[in-house]
């Protein structure tokens, strides 16, 4: 499961990532973090079965919690197939289909958003 | 043999034989050169990619009272109008004065769709052209020509990009990652028009074909023609073309551009024809250059085939290296799909070359006054060891009026810098010591060879002052500042 997490600046002092790991045991994983002197806001990807743990202990700590249903989204209107995106993305979420179409596998991603920037015409989005 | 007449007989008949360029391979591999060449007629080859080499002629009419422009905007993009009063050229590179990621490309993709755009315009008053400025609106069918005319589209094949350095790149090859990160690359290979008459013997001026949707003419050679990266100057009537065969783009931090959707029927005159147009990807070869050197030479890292970049991975010094094409299979498939249709429902009709294209042609690079390297515009560095005291080093800025001293090794080796800030702060913060506390140990330089430009760009880029010039074993011999840089401007 993937949850984004917030900090305010009296949060993004701590240690809430380890702290979070020592009490629940559960293994997490950061995918993208961007901490600045008063907040903070980290991607993080933790095994289905403990993440209502983590995300408690996070809450309990004042990190705002929210989970990361949808991946990136393809504005089918707008995607010419050219596949710029394809090795750029880390988890290989584009590939080409045998209409070489590309297509996207949504699970795969995990918000890092490399490829949003790299989509010649700006086809490419993630909702949070 | 057939002729081009013969192949336009059996059109209007309907009972031509069209095939894409990817059926053409199977044909002749199952049937052999001889078979397909008496029973295919016509090939199409098709093409999407992004060609930034293309642009419109526009046509206003004239306002009351007249007016030269002598310039104008169309949506905030400046057209070239360095011509008669009211003609312009549109590029599709061309960027907007006051909206982000738009340009050229989007305003050609506005009119194309139906929309108006703004027109503003001014000239310096004439007798016979007496107004100064105009504000209007228009749309494609307001203006009396809008030809698109593009000087270089369709290459034959391209260099694939590579990065080797340890940044990012943002380059008109898409997003290149550092350290081999990726591989990009442009063109469709083995449907690709031009690859499948590499002798220009059916591709010439004259040859009618399908530019967005429009039927268009190959005018001449495309500039940097140089065979076997082959171009093609093309035009094709604006009103004509379908929004789908053509899209405005993006390249982040290179700029705006437009892929344009071209394609291309071969005749298949004899058995030469059909041998050409069963070339496969494996065998048409190119490049894998590095854009980590920012020169116009480009270190070659490997020769590299179509058939390998298309397959999404290549390998680079022993890593497999993922890899992204620039150019749309799937568009320039249904291009080839498309023409061919139109082909048998005797919409589109075959033309012979009036002139063959040079089957050869030189890319000479320009001519400049000199490049200016870092060498001409460096000074001798005022270098310190890593036990100078901070007060020392104070004092010998002071004593020698400088700001930035490398910090060398006993052979002369760089291992660090300090500023004026450096020592600055070390003293505001009460520390004393050596400058081996205090000093950038990370530190950006240059080297005598490197034009000064790049020079302006790293400081630039690392928002710093001055660089160390090293030499290839990253001993000191000088120092080049930004003031050094900005003297070089101002003279």
């Amino acid at each position: 499961m993937l949850l984004l997490l917030r900090y305010d600046s009296k949060t993004v002092k701590q240690p809430v990532i380890s702290r979070a790991t020592l009490k629940t045991g559960a293994l997490i994983n950061i995918l993208r973090a961007t901490v600045g002197a008063r907040r903070g806001e980290i991607v993080i990807e933790v095994e289905d079965e403990k993440a209502r743990d983590v995300e408690n202990v996070l809450k309990e700590m004042g990190v705002e919690v929210i989970e990361l249903i949808g991946a990136v989204v393809k504005d089918e209107s707008k995607c010419i197939h050219c596949g710029a995106c394809i090795s750029i993305c880390p988890t290989e979420v584009f590939r080409f289909d045998n209409e070489m179409r590309v297509i996207a596998e949504a699970e795969r991603c995990v918000h890092c958003g490399a490829c949003i920037r790299v989509c010649p015409t700006n086809a490419l989005s993630l909702p949070v | 043999m057939k002729t081009i007449e013969e192949i336009n007989e059996r059109i209007r008949e309907g009972n031509v034989c069209v095939v894409t360029a990817e059926e053409m391979k199977e044909i002749v591999e199952s049937l052999g050169v001889e078979k397909a060449a008496k029973e295919v007629d016509v090939v199409t080859t098709g093409t999407f990619g992004a060609m930034c080499s293309s642009g419109v002629f526009m046509n206003f009419g004239h306002s009351d009272p007249p007016i030269k422009m002598q310039r104008v905007w169309l949506n905030d993009v400046e057209a070239y109008t360095g011509i008669a009063a009211v003609d312009a050229y549109l590029g599709v590179t061309q960027i907007s004065e006051s909206r982000e990621d738009y340009g050229g490309a989007h305003v050609i993709e506005e009119l194309v769709s139906g929309r108006e755009v703004e027109l503003r315009a001014v000239g310096y008053g004439t007798d016979c052209y007496p107004r100064k400025e105009i504000v209007t609106e228009i749309s494609l069918e307001d203006l009396n020509q809008a030809v698109m005319v593009n000087p270089r589209n369709a290459y034959q094949r391209y260099r694939a990009a590579t990065n080797s350095s340890d940044r990012v790149l943002r380059t008109y090859m898409g997003t290149l990652l550092p350290n081999f990160g990726n591989v990009t690359f442009a063109g469709c290979g083995e449907i690709s028009p031009l690859n499948n008459d590499p002798e220009f013997r059916t591709i010439g001026i004259g040859t009618r074909i399908f530019l967005c949707g429009a039927k268009g003419y190959i005018i001449g050679e495309g500039t940097q023609h140089s065979p076997p990266f082959g171009t093609l100057m093309v035009k094709g009537n604006l009103r004509e073309m379908k929004p789908e065969y053509m899209r405005a783009a993006v390249f982040p931090g290179y700029g705006v551009t437009m892929f344009v959707g071209i394609g291309i029927p071969i005749p298949i005159l004899d058995e030469e024809m059909a041998k050409f147009t069963a070339v496969r990807d494996k065998e048409i070869v190119t490049e894998i250059i590095d854009f980590g050197v920012p020169r116009r030479s480009r270190p070659i890292v490997r020769r590299v085939t179509y058939e390998e970049l298309k397959s999404g991975r290549v390998e680079i010094n022993g890593e497999d290296v993922r890899v992204s094409p620039l150019s749309s299979f799937y568009m320039a498939r249904k291009i080839m799909k498309d023409l061919k249709k139109l082909i048998e429902k005797g919409e589109f009709y075959l033309t012979k070359p009036v002139e063959r294209l040079p089957k050869r042609g030189e890319l000479k690079p320009m001519r400049q006054r000199e490049i200016k390297v870092v060498r001409s515009v460096m000074t001798s560095a005022i270098t310190v060891s890593e036990e100078t005291t901070i007060e020392e080093a104070a004092r010998i800025m002071i004593e020698r009026s400088v700001n930035h001293l490398p910090v060398v090794t006993p052979d002369g080796v760089l291992v660090g810098i300090v500023t004026s800030w450096d020592i600055a702060k070390a003293v505001a913060l009460g520390k004393r010591g050596s400058v081996r506390e205090v000093m950038t140990k990370n530190v950006i330089v240059t080297h005598p060879d490197e034009p000064v430009e790049i020079a302006a760009k790293k400081m630039e880029e690392h928002d710093i002052s001055a660089l160390p010039v090293v030499d290839a074993k990253r001993r000191v011999i000088g120092l080049v500042t930004s003031e050094d840089l900005s003297r070089l401007v101002a003279r």
